[in-house]
Protein backbone atom coordinates (compact mmCIF):
# COMPACT_ATOMS: atom_id res chain seq x y z
CA UNK A 1 0.00 0.00 0.00
CA UNK A 2 1.32 3.46 0.89
CA UNK A 3 2.57 5.72 -1.88
CA UNK A 4 2.62 3.73 -5.11
CA UNK A 5 3.73 6.51 -7.42
CA UNK A 6 6.20 9.37 -7.04
CA UNK A 7 5.62 11.46 -10.14
CA UNK A 8 7.09 14.63 -11.61
CA UNK A 9 4.45 16.29 -13.74
CA UNK A 10 4.16 20.02 -14.43
CA UNK A 11 0.38 19.68 -14.76
CA UNK A 12 0.21 18.25 -11.21
CA UNK A 13 -3.36 16.93 -10.83
CA UNK A 14 -4.95 16.20 -14.20
CA UNK A 15 -6.68 13.46 -16.18
CA UNK A 16 -3.68 11.15 -16.59
CA UNK A 17 -3.05 11.14 -12.85
CA UNK A 18 -6.60 10.99 -11.52
CA UNK A 19 -7.99 8.56 -14.10
CA UNK A 20 -5.06 7.09 -16.06
CA UNK A 21 -3.09 6.07 -12.97
CA UNK A 22 -5.79 6.48 -10.35
CA UNK A 23 -8.08 3.76 -11.66
CA UNK A 24 -5.59 0.90 -12.23
CA UNK A 25 -3.61 1.64 -9.07
CA UNK A 26 -6.79 2.20 -7.06
CA UNK A 27 -5.40 5.47 -5.71
CA UNK A 28 -7.44 7.01 -2.94
CA UNK A 29 -5.17 9.89 -1.97
CA UNK A 30 -2.81 12.34 -3.61
CA UNK A 31 -0.01 14.22 -1.90
CA UNK A 32 0.72 17.36 -3.88
CA UNK A 33 4.09 18.86 -2.94
CA UNK A 34 4.52 22.39 -4.16
CA UNK A 35 5.55 25.42 -2.11
CA UNK A 36 3.43 27.82 -4.17
CA UNK A 37 0.26 25.72 -4.16
CA UNK A 38 0.70 25.02 -0.44
CA UNK A 39 0.53 28.76 0.22
CA UNK A 40 -2.57 29.45 -1.89
CA UNK A 41 -6.07 28.48 -0.82
CA UNK A 42 -7.34 29.31 -4.28
CA UNK A 43 -4.87 26.96 -6.01
CA UNK A 44 -5.73 24.20 -3.56
CA UNK A 45 -9.44 24.61 -4.22
CA UNK A 46 -8.77 24.49 -7.95
CA UNK A 47 -7.02 21.14 -7.67
CA UNK A 48 -9.55 19.77 -5.17
CA UNK A 49 -12.35 20.43 -7.64
CA UNK A 50 -10.56 18.21 -10.15
CA UNK A 51 -10.64 15.02 -8.15
CA UNK A 52 -13.56 12.72 -7.34
CA UNK A 53 -15.02 13.13 -3.85
CA UNK A 54 -13.71 9.76 -2.67
CA UNK A 55 -10.11 10.82 -3.34
CA UNK A 56 -8.27 12.86 -0.69
CA UNK A 57 -5.75 15.52 -1.64
CA UNK A 58 -3.08 16.75 0.77
CA UNK A 59 -1.09 19.90 0.01
CA UNK A 60 2.36 20.42 1.46
CA UNK A 61 5.49 22.47 1.11
CA UNK A 62 8.62 20.40 0.55
CA UNK A 63 9.62 20.76 4.20
CA UNK A 64 6.19 19.70 5.44
CA UNK A 65 6.09 16.75 3.06
CA UNK A 66 9.49 15.57 4.26
CA UNK A 67 8.13 15.42 7.81
CA UNK A 68 4.96 13.60 6.83
CA UNK A 69 6.26 11.17 4.22
CA UNK A 70 6.83 8.34 6.65
CA UNK A 71 3.21 8.58 7.81
CA UNK A 72 1.95 8.47 4.24
CA UNK A 73 4.15 5.46 3.55
CA UNK A 74 2.47 3.63 6.41
CA UNK A 75 -1.02 4.54 5.19
CA UNK A 76 -3.15 1.47 4.47
CA UNK A 77 -4.54 3.12 1.34
CA UNK A 78 -2.77 3.62 -1.98
CA UNK A 79 -1.60 7.08 -2.90
CA UNK A 80 0.48 9.12 -5.33
CA UNK A 81 2.90 11.93 -4.57
CA UNK A 82 3.25 14.67 -7.17
CA UNK A 83 5.72 17.45 -7.74
CA UNK A 84 5.63 19.92 -10.59
CA UNK A 85 9.36 19.92 -11.27
CA UNK A 86 12.55 17.95 -10.82
CA UNK A 87 14.02 20.37 -8.29
CA UNK A 88 11.14 19.88 -5.86
CA UNK A 89 11.35 16.08 -6.07
CA UNK A 90 15.14 16.22 -5.69
CA UNK A 91 14.80 18.39 -2.56
CA UNK A 92 12.28 15.96 -1.08
CA UNK A 93 14.59 13.02 -1.78
CA UNK A 94 17.50 14.92 -0.28
CA UNK A 95 15.52 15.63 2.89
CA UNK A 96 14.06 12.15 3.34
CA UNK A 97 16.33 9.67 1.57
CA UNK A 98 13.23 7.51 1.44
CA UNK A 99 12.15 7.60 -2.18
CA UNK A 100 13.42 4.74 -4.30
CA UNK A 101 11.56 5.25 -7.58
CA UNK A 102 10.60 8.38 -9.51
CA UNK A 103 8.30 8.60 -12.50
CA UNK A 104 8.79 11.32 -15.12
CA UNK A 105 5.22 11.92 -16.22
CA UNK A 106 5.19 15.29 -17.92
CA UNK A 107 7.92 17.92 -18.21
CA UNK A 108 6.94 20.03 -21.15
CA UNK A 109 8.57 22.48 -23.48
CA UNK A 110 10.13 25.61 -22.06
CA UNK A 111 12.95 27.85 -23.29
CA UNK A 112 16.30 26.17 -22.66
CA UNK A 113 14.90 22.66 -22.62
CA UNK A 114 15.60 19.97 -25.22
CA UNK A 115 13.00 17.41 -26.22
CA UNK A 116 13.84 13.91 -24.99
CA UNK A 117 10.42 12.30 -25.32
CA UNK A 118 7.05 13.44 -26.57
CA UNK A 119 6.24 14.51 -23.01
CA UNK A 120 9.70 15.09 -21.54
CA UNK A 121 11.81 18.17 -22.26
CA UNK A 122 14.91 18.78 -20.14
CA UNK A 123 17.37 21.60 -19.54
CA UNK A 124 21.03 20.64 -18.95
CA UNK A 125 20.79 21.32 -15.20
CA UNK A 126 17.65 19.17 -14.99
CA UNK A 127 19.41 16.30 -16.77
CA UNK A 128 22.25 16.61 -14.31
CA UNK A 129 19.84 16.59 -11.37
CA UNK A 130 18.27 13.36 -12.68
CA UNK A 131 21.71 11.78 -13.12
CA UNK A 132 22.51 12.66 -9.51
CA UNK A 133 19.30 10.99 -8.35
CA UNK A 134 20.11 7.87 -10.36
CA UNK A 135 23.66 7.81 -8.99
CA UNK A 136 22.31 7.73 -5.46
CA UNK A 137 20.20 4.69 -6.28
CA UNK A 138 16.85 6.21 -7.24
CA UNK A 139 15.18 4.34 -10.10
CA UNK A 140 14.23 7.15 -12.51
CA UNK A 141 12.04 6.25 -15.46
CA UNK A 142 9.62 7.97 -17.82
CA UNK A 143 6.09 6.69 -18.31
CA UNK A 144 3.13 8.95 -19.04
CA UNK A 145 0.41 6.30 -18.58
CA UNK A 146 0.44 2.79 -17.08
CA UNK A 147 -0.09 1.13 -20.47
CA UNK A 148 3.11 2.66 -21.86
CA UNK A 149 6.48 0.95 -21.50
CA UNK A 150 8.56 2.61 -18.79
CA UNK A 151 11.73 4.10 -20.23
CA UNK A 152 14.87 4.05 -18.11
CA UNK A 153 16.70 7.33 -17.59
CA UNK A 154 19.52 6.37 -19.97
CA UNK A 155 16.95 5.71 -22.71
CA UNK A 156 15.37 9.09 -22.04
CA UNK A 157 18.63 11.03 -22.08
CA UNK A 158 20.06 9.23 -25.09
CA UNK A 159 16.94 9.90 -27.13
CA UNK A 160 16.45 6.15 -27.67
CA UNK A 161 12.97 6.46 -26.20
CA UNK A 162 11.94 8.62 -29.12
CA UNK A 163 12.77 5.98 -31.72
CA UNK B 1 -29.24 38.12 -39.10
CA UNK B 2 -30.27 35.15 -41.21
CA UNK B 3 -30.43 31.63 -39.82
CA UNK B 4 -27.38 30.65 -41.84
CA UNK B 5 -25.38 33.59 -40.51
CA UNK B 6 -26.43 32.79 -36.96
CA UNK B 7 -25.28 29.22 -37.39
CA UNK B 8 -21.84 30.37 -38.50
CA UNK B 9 -21.30 32.54 -35.42
CA UNK B 10 -18.62 31.25 -33.05
CA UNK B 11 -20.22 30.89 -29.63
CA UNK B 12 -18.02 28.59 -27.55
CA UNK B 13 -14.73 26.79 -27.16
CA UNK B 14 -14.57 23.00 -26.82
CA UNK B 15 -11.38 21.79 -25.13
CA UNK B 16 -10.16 18.40 -24.02
CA UNK B 17 -7.82 15.46 -24.27
CA UNK B 18 -6.51 14.03 -27.55
CA UNK B 19 -8.96 14.53 -30.40
CA UNK B 20 -11.95 14.94 -28.10
CA UNK B 21 -12.76 18.49 -29.20
CA UNK B 22 -12.18 17.95 -32.92
CA UNK B 23 -14.08 14.66 -32.80
CA UNK B 24 -17.16 15.81 -30.94
CA UNK B 25 -17.37 19.03 -32.96
CA UNK B 26 -17.09 16.95 -36.13
CA UNK B 27 -20.09 14.94 -34.89
CA UNK B 28 -22.03 18.15 -34.24
CA UNK B 29 -21.22 19.23 -37.81
CA UNK B 30 -22.38 15.93 -39.27
CA UNK B 31 -25.68 16.08 -37.40
CA UNK B 32 -26.51 19.78 -37.58
CA UNK B 33 -24.16 21.49 -40.02
CA UNK B 34 -23.28 23.92 -37.23
CA UNK B 35 -19.73 22.92 -36.33
CA UNK B 36 -18.68 26.52 -36.91
CA UNK B 37 -20.26 27.43 -33.60
CA UNK B 38 -17.18 26.03 -31.88
CA UNK B 39 -13.51 26.70 -31.59
CA UNK B 40 -11.52 23.62 -30.56
CA UNK B 41 -8.46 23.00 -28.42
CA UNK B 42 -6.48 19.85 -27.58
CA UNK B 43 -4.15 19.68 -24.57
CA UNK B 44 -2.04 16.96 -26.20
CA UNK B 45 1.60 17.17 -25.07
CA UNK B 46 1.14 20.61 -23.55
CA UNK B 47 2.13 21.91 -20.14
CA UNK B 48 -0.51 23.49 -17.94
CA UNK B 49 0.92 26.91 -18.77
CA UNK B 50 0.77 26.18 -22.51
CA UNK B 51 -2.85 25.02 -22.28
CA UNK B 52 -3.78 28.18 -20.40
CA UNK B 53 -1.98 30.38 -22.94
CA UNK B 54 -3.59 28.64 -25.90
CA UNK B 55 -7.01 28.84 -24.30
CA UNK B 56 -6.58 32.52 -23.51
CA UNK B 57 -5.59 33.17 -27.14
CA UNK B 58 -8.65 31.33 -28.41
CA UNK B 59 -11.18 32.77 -26.01
CA UNK B 60 -10.07 36.38 -25.63
CA UNK B 61 -12.82 38.67 -26.81
CA UNK B 62 -14.53 35.93 -28.80
CA UNK B 63 -16.45 33.54 -26.55
CA UNK B 64 -17.61 33.32 -22.96
CA UNK B 65 -18.52 29.64 -22.88
CA UNK B 66 -16.00 26.81 -22.54
CA UNK B 67 -16.97 23.16 -22.81
CA UNK B 68 -14.44 20.65 -21.43
CA UNK B 69 -14.33 16.87 -21.19
CA UNK B 70 -13.10 16.00 -17.71
CA UNK B 71 -13.27 17.81 -14.35
CA UNK B 72 -9.68 16.86 -13.53
CA UNK B 73 -8.34 17.68 -16.98
CA UNK B 74 -5.78 20.39 -17.61
CA UNK B 75 -8.23 22.13 -19.96
CA UNK B 76 -10.73 22.45 -17.12
CA UNK B 77 -7.98 23.72 -14.83
CA UNK B 78 -6.95 26.29 -17.42
CA UNK B 79 -10.56 27.34 -17.93
CA UNK B 80 -11.00 27.87 -14.20
CA UNK B 81 -7.89 30.02 -14.07
CA UNK B 82 -9.30 32.10 -16.90
CA UNK B 83 -12.65 32.27 -15.15
CA UNK B 84 -10.96 33.70 -12.08
CA UNK B 85 -10.04 36.78 -14.11
CA UNK B 86 -13.28 36.83 -16.07
CA UNK B 87 -16.18 35.71 -13.85
CA UNK B 88 -18.58 36.00 -16.77
CA UNK B 89 -16.97 32.93 -18.38
CA UNK B 90 -19.16 29.84 -18.11
CA UNK B 91 -17.54 26.40 -17.95
CA UNK B 92 -19.38 23.17 -18.66
CA UNK B 93 -17.33 20.08 -17.88
CA UNK B 94 -18.25 16.47 -18.61
CA UNK B 95 -19.45 17.58 -22.02
CA UNK B 96 -21.17 15.04 -24.25
CA UNK B 97 -22.65 15.20 -27.72
CA UNK B 98 -26.19 15.86 -26.47
CA UNK B 99 -24.87 18.92 -24.63
CA UNK B 100 -23.36 20.47 -27.74
CA UNK B 101 -26.34 19.59 -29.94
CA UNK B 102 -28.67 21.44 -27.59
CA UNK B 103 -26.29 24.39 -27.37
CA UNK B 104 -26.04 25.01 -31.13
CA UNK B 105 -29.80 25.26 -31.51
CA UNK B 106 -30.26 27.88 -28.78
CA UNK B 107 -28.99 30.91 -30.61
CA UNK B 108 -31.95 33.02 -29.48
CA UNK B 109 -30.56 33.38 -25.94
CA UNK B 110 -27.16 34.53 -24.65
CA UNK B 111 -24.48 31.84 -24.94
CA UNK B 112 -24.12 31.55 -21.17
CA UNK B 113 -27.82 30.80 -20.79
CA UNK B 114 -27.71 28.34 -23.68
CA UNK B 115 -24.78 26.57 -22.00
CA UNK B 116 -26.69 26.07 -18.75
CA UNK B 117 -29.67 24.67 -20.67
CA UNK B 118 -27.37 22.43 -22.69
CA UNK B 119 -25.74 21.04 -19.56
CA UNK B 120 -29.16 19.93 -18.29
CA UNK B 121 -29.82 18.22 -21.63
CA UNK B 122 -26.46 16.50 -21.60
CA UNK B 123 -26.99 15.22 -18.08
CA UNK B 124 -30.40 13.83 -18.98
CA UNK B 125 -29.06 12.16 -22.12
CA UNK B 126 -26.91 9.70 -20.21
CA UNK B 127 -29.07 6.57 -20.15
CA UNK B 128 -28.28 2.91 -19.56
CA UNK B 129 -30.43 0.18 -21.11
CA UNK B 130 -30.28 -3.60 -21.04
CA UNK B 131 -28.24 -5.98 -18.96
CA UNK B 132 -29.03 -7.41 -15.57
CA UNK B 133 -30.94 -5.23 -13.11
CA UNK B 134 -30.14 -7.42 -10.14
CA UNK B 135 -27.19 -5.39 -8.87
CA UNK B 136 -23.51 -6.13 -9.44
Amino acid sequence: MAIELFRIDDRLIHGQVVVGWGQPLDLTFIVLVDDEVASSEWEQELYRMGVPPEMDVHFHTVDEAAGKLDGYQRDERRGALLTGDIETMARLIELTGAIRRVNLGGIHHRTGRTQRLRYVFLAPDEEQALRVLAARGVDVSAQDVPAARPLALNEVLSGEGNR
Amino acid sequence: MSEAEEAAEVRALVAGHGDFAAGIVSAVGQITGRAEAFLTLSNRDMSAADVERAMRDQVEGRVEVIFTDLPAGSCTMAARRLQRERPNVVIVTGTNLATLLDFVFHTDVPAAEAARHAADKGRAALVVTGGSTGGH
